[in-house]
């Protein structure tokens, strides 16, 4: 790190605690903590509580088994939503996406990682004990798989497709197709494929 | 071999691991520069016009620009994605394990034409093969030959003594097999029989097409795998991780390729 001696030894600490953070580099913690260093104490503790409290409050929900910090969480406890669909992500940051789109309104399960044989990742690692214990005698009609559209992410709804249509509930899988705003020149083969087998009548 | 500073080449890609917000490090098998990283910016975003191209198991054209640590991908497109064996749970766990094999037995760089090819023809083997194992098996065999880990199956690597047509040993730490008088000394030697014996020596210097003609029950097919794995483990000095899972979809009894309705 290009911090001479001379600067000050709280603001070395706080410029190599921001630099661990994923995705942040010398020269971008460096402006955090000159950022900091300017801002109003208030803004400098609200960032600080924050941080403390995600580490001591948040758990993960006993059914969904999401990031919450009440048990069960927000989403599975409200009763607006449908409790007769449960979509099946690798991580929670993926709820957020699904979210996003306001077009979803039943249940999540949160995987916490996918099946990477090459990894020694295998389904005992995954939230997948949880899931099928979660169905048993439920009233659960159908199951979206929507873990990541890579080798990865097709071979952990594979082997959950396999597990789960014995048990007589609906399996589904995420479409896959092109993304808007793409250009069908760059599109991969397999993509292509897929979005011409998932092609729907003009309406 | 110096490369220059834009160049294109065929590739199967091995692996992928996520690099920052978006990028990732793709790990490339390629025909003339052996196994190499490269970092491809910006392919998990739905929109990357890479990302698709890359998928891990897939036979990609790419051309890759020298950086100052790792290389990278400019623009790449598909040649075969082997789309059977993604469809197949079965062919899947078989070609991570192809895939992991390969990447232990390389040393980044070296010399491997004759590796490429051999993954691209186990790929596409693996994608309409009725035994998938057999399949594997050949690819163990001929890798390890490629590599110079040979097993010696011709004759006792203690005495030197032709085998005789009776059940023999095999020891991965000796390096081959053991006959009858020297087989029970050695370390970790196990019993061979004659028809595993028949069967890995038509591995190691038959083709494909003879080999898949051999109708093994499956505790011959058992027995081979059983001692092809433990001389793998030794050469490699580590475990082959995605054997854990084939074992595993074995074990649950995962016959049946798994369908997802769409």
């Amino acid at each position: 790190m290009d911090v001479t001696p001379s600067t000050a030894a709280p603001v070395v600490r706080l410029i190599e605690e921001l630099h661990k953070l994923p995705g942040v580099g010398p020269k971008s913690a460096q402006r955090l903590t000159y950022y900091l260093l300017r801002a109003p104490q208030e803004e400098a503790r609200a960032l600080a509580e924050a941080i403390l409290e995600v580490k001591e409050k948040i758990t993960f929900c006993s059914i969904c088994q999401n990031v919450t910090d009440r048990d069960p969480c927000l989403i599975c406890a409200n009763p607006e939503r449908d409790p007769s669909l449960i979509c099946v992500v690798e991580e929670p940051l993926d709820i957020l996406a699904l979210e996003r789109t306001r077009s979803y309104n039943g249940l999540y399960h949160v995987l916490h990682g996918v099946i990477s044989p090459m990894d020694g990742v295998g389904p005992e690692h995954l939230k997948v004990e949880e899931l099928l214990e979660r169905l048993k005698g439920s009233s659960v009609q159908e199951v979206i798989l929507a873990t990541n559209p890579n080798l990865e992410g097709e071979a952990t709804a594979m082997y959950l497709g396999g597990l789960l249509r014995p048990l007589g509930v609906r399996v589904t899988r995420l479409a896959r197709g092109l993304p808007s705003g793409a250009d069908l020149e760059y599109a991969d083969d397999l993509t292509l494929t897929r979005a011409l087998e998932g092609r729907q009548e003009m309406s | 071999m110096t490369t220059p500073r834009i160049y294109k080449t065929e590739a199967i890609v091995l692996r992928q691991r996520k690099l920052g917000e978006a990028g990732k490090i793709v790990t490339l098998y390629t025909p003339n520069y052996g196994k190499l990283d490269a970092v491809a910016k910006g392919v998990r975003r739905p929109k990357s016009r890479l990302g698709g191209h890359l998928e891990v198991l897939t036979h990609t054209t790419v051309m890759l620009a020298q950086g100052r640590n790792l290389d990278i991908v400019t623009q790449a497109q598909t040649v075969e994605s082997f789309a059977p064996l993604r469809a197949d749970l079965q062919r899947l766990s078989r070609a991570f394990y192809a895939a992991e094999l390969v990447d232990r037995f390389s040393p980044e760089g070296a010399e491997s034409y004759h590796v490429f090819q051999l993954l691209l023809a186990t790929l596409r083997r693996l994608a309409v093969a009725r035994n998938v194992d057999t399949v594997v098996r050949y690819l163990e065999m001929q890798l390890l030959g490629l590599s110079g880990f040979q097993p010696q199956l011709a004759r006792c690597v203690n005495c030197e003594r032709a085998l005789a047509a009776t059940p023999n040993y095999f020891s991965p730490t000796a390096g081959g097999v053991l006959c009858p008088s020297c087989g029970p000394e050695a370390a970790g030697s196990r019993t061979l029989s004659l028809n595993a014996l028949k069967v890995m020596r038509l591995l190691q210097s038959g083709s494909f097409a003879e080999v898949s003609r051999v109708r093994m029950g499956p505790a011959l097919a058992q027995e081979v795998e059983m001692h092809l794995r433990a001389y793998l483990i030794h050469m490699l000095e580590r475990d082959v991780r995605s054997a854990a899972f084939i074992d595993r979809l074995r074990r649950e009894g995962f016959w049946e390729p798994a369908e997802v309705s769409s």
